[in-house]
């Protein structure tokens, strides 16, 4: 290629990249920015922002010598972040359910177009009543669940009184610290298989060109085959675009819902990071320590996606 | 048995949405002192429910078809603008190259690795600063370049097959004349899937336009709808009919998107 082509083509990818990257310098690079400023100052949002080095991150992240024991400066935040990462346990099913659930509405079939709508719906009713509707799916005397369970239990008791002598009960799903976080993934599950990642991956399977197909069935391949060596590595930008987005998301997420469904609860169990920034920044005033908090989480999702990019450079296929 | 396994999926899907529209029809007056309570099947259906939203927000000074026109104008106007600019950013990340394009884009992926919740009000003393307080243009302008829409439009761009373009290039046709002739057309799937997002992330947006809004003329559907949950005891019945009429655009702007997902590209015929 000829250098003056080469020029064309920057100049180009310039006018391409303009209009979005200055909305992107003002609107993002810049609110980023003083976010990390701020990540060094007291304030509490009224009065100016007072600089006071890296006090916040000592406060966040520093132990200290306390009879002899390593305590941490702020035992919340690390109870906090241990829950962000045990709630985010639930990605890779949603991701995969997600993949699944698209491929088996990917075809000409009746119906078709109810299903999808009917799958992305707890995507799109208004956030609180679905909400509500898990708080009554969960409760632990009228709810849908513990009404079966509860049934069951009374049921086996009378037939089997050997083996059940007392008739079992449902949990208290919300209430109780061993419960709280499975019941907030099995319902993160429920709401978001079909959700903006069933579309992205329905999406993705459009750009796989029919032809692949035809020719691996005159060859004999499998469904299984067709879909490991041609749909798998054909959809893979979309599949790093999810894993990277979940990620972000996992991390960020959580408030919303616990505040609806446990208000943090029990025993902080469902708070999460973004919850605890919300609050610091918030309800106590504290944007700094709050921007600390959140710049500490921008590192480790950084590090974890360095990590990724490098591993999925190698196993994303692009055209 | 696929059909069996899809209904029982369907059946919890629908149950959120099903107990909205019942309590949305449900006897105000047993306005459930808790919502957990309500009979699947109401005995009288109180379809006034649906009027007294009108005039429950008329009492508070807002309109319920100026809440309905602000949402639709700021989410139409925002998402013609992510997928406008987004879509020609991605194409400069997917397919032409210069100079710090790897730099460039991994700058879009690390700021969204940062919480909202810590930027909110940086960009809310910039909306400030630039006297856009109460107007469309803080609502509308600054959720358009979110880099989230670039990201995902690069990843499509970069699986769509390069032989239609190479071919096109070897005929003449310039970048631009690809990027909206070949890349685009191909890309209609994720183009609807963008549309969407975009479209779904402003029609449900609450604690921005709350900010950034002051007068009843200007705020959303959303903000509108908490005037149903500001007693001890939130009016369900409205408030749920009120949340039934907001829904239903986002349900159409899905069923209009999905047609693209219809089957899969071809070569053929247009590499001839």
């Amino acid at each position: 290629m000829k250098i003056s082509e080469r020029k064309a083509e920057a100049l180009v990818a310039l006018l391409f990249l303009l209009p979005n990257f200055v909305g992107f310098l003002f609107f993002t690079s810049v609110p980023v920015l003083a976010s990390l400023y701020f990540s060094f100052t007291h304030w509490d949002l009224f009065h100016r922002p007072q600089f006071v080095g890296l006090q916040n991150f000592i406060s966040l992240l520093g132990f200290s010598h306390q009879g002899g024991k390593l305590v941490a400066n702020d035992p919340f935040f690390w109870q906090y972040l241990y829950n962000t990462v045990f709630l985010m346990i639930g990605i890779p099913f949603t991701i995969a359910g997600s993949l699944v659930l698209a491929i088996t509405l990917n075809r000409k079939m009746r119906g078709v177009v109810l299903y999808r709508t009917i799958y992305f719906l707890p995507t799109i009713t208004a956030g609180v009543a679905v909400l509500i509707v898990w708080k009554w799916l969960y409760n632990t005397d009228i709810g849908l669940f513990n009404v079966i369970i509860d049934d069951l239990g009374i049921w086996l008791h009378i037939h089997l009184p050997s083996l059940f002598p007392v008739a079992f009960t449902g949990p208290d799903w919300l209430g109780r610290v061993e419960w709280a976080k499975p019941s907030l993934i099995i319902m993160g599950f429920m709401m978001s298989v079909g959700g903006g990642n069933m579309i992205l991956y329905l999406a993705a399977l459009q750009g796989v060109p029919r032809e692949l197909y035809e020719a691996a069935n005159l060859d004999g391949a499998s469904g299984w085959q067709q879909f490991r060596h041609i749909t798998w590595p054909l959809i893979s930008p979309t599949t790093f675009f999810i894993g990277i987005m979940s990620l972000i998301s996992g991390f960020q997420g959580g408030f919303v819902t616990s505040y609806v469904m446990t208000q943090g609860g029990p025993a902080g169990s469902t708070t999460t990071i973004e919850y605890y920034i919300f609050n610091k920044g918030f309800t106590m005033f504290n944007m700094g320590y709050a921007s600390a908090i959140a710049w500490f989480l921008f590192l480790v999702i950084l590090v974890i996606t360095l990590l990724t990019y490098r591993y999925g450079g190698r196993t994303v296929t692009y055209a | 048995m696929l059909h069996l396994s899809l209904m029982a999926g369907s059946f919890l899907m629908l149950l959120p949405f099903l107990w909205m529209f019942i309590t949305s029809v449900s006897n105000p007056a047993s306005a459930f002192s808790s919502p957990e309570h309500f009979h699947w099947i109401p005995h009288t259906w109180y379809w006034s429910n649906y009027t007294d939203v009108f005039r429950r927000l008329s009492a508070n000074g807002m309109s319920f078809w100026l809440l309905y026109w602000n949402s639709l104008f700021v989410a139409i106007a925002g998402t013609f603008g992510q997928v406008l600019t987004s879509s020609m950013a991605a194409y400069a990340f997917a397919r032409l190259r210069f100079p710090g394009r790897e730099p460039l884009f991994f700058g879009y992926l690390a700021t969204m690795m940062v919480p909202g919740s810590v930027t909110l009000i940086p960009v809310f003393i910039l909306m400030r600063d630039f006297h856009w307080i109460n107007t469309y243009y803080a609502l509308v302008i600054p959720g358009i370049f979110s880099p989230f829409g670039t990201f995902m439009l690069r990843q499509f761009f970069m699986s769509l097959p390069r032989e239609l373009e190479e071919a096109a290039r070897i005929d003449g046709a310039s970048l631009v004349g690809i990027y909206w002739r070949i890349t685009l057309p191909l890309s209609k799937p994720a183009i609807a899937t963008l549309t969407t997002f975009t479209f779904l992330g402003y029609w449900v947006s609450f604690l921005w336009p709350l900010i950034v809004t002051v007068s009843p003329q200007m705020r959303t559907l959303p903000i509108g709808l908490t005037v149903f949950m500001q007693r001890y005891t939130a009016d369900y019945s409205q408030w749920m009919a009120a949340s039934v009429m907001a829904t239903v655009p986002m349900i159409l702007v899905f069923i209009f998107n999905q047609r693209y997902f219809v089957e899969g590209i071809k070569l053929s015929g247009i590499k001839g």
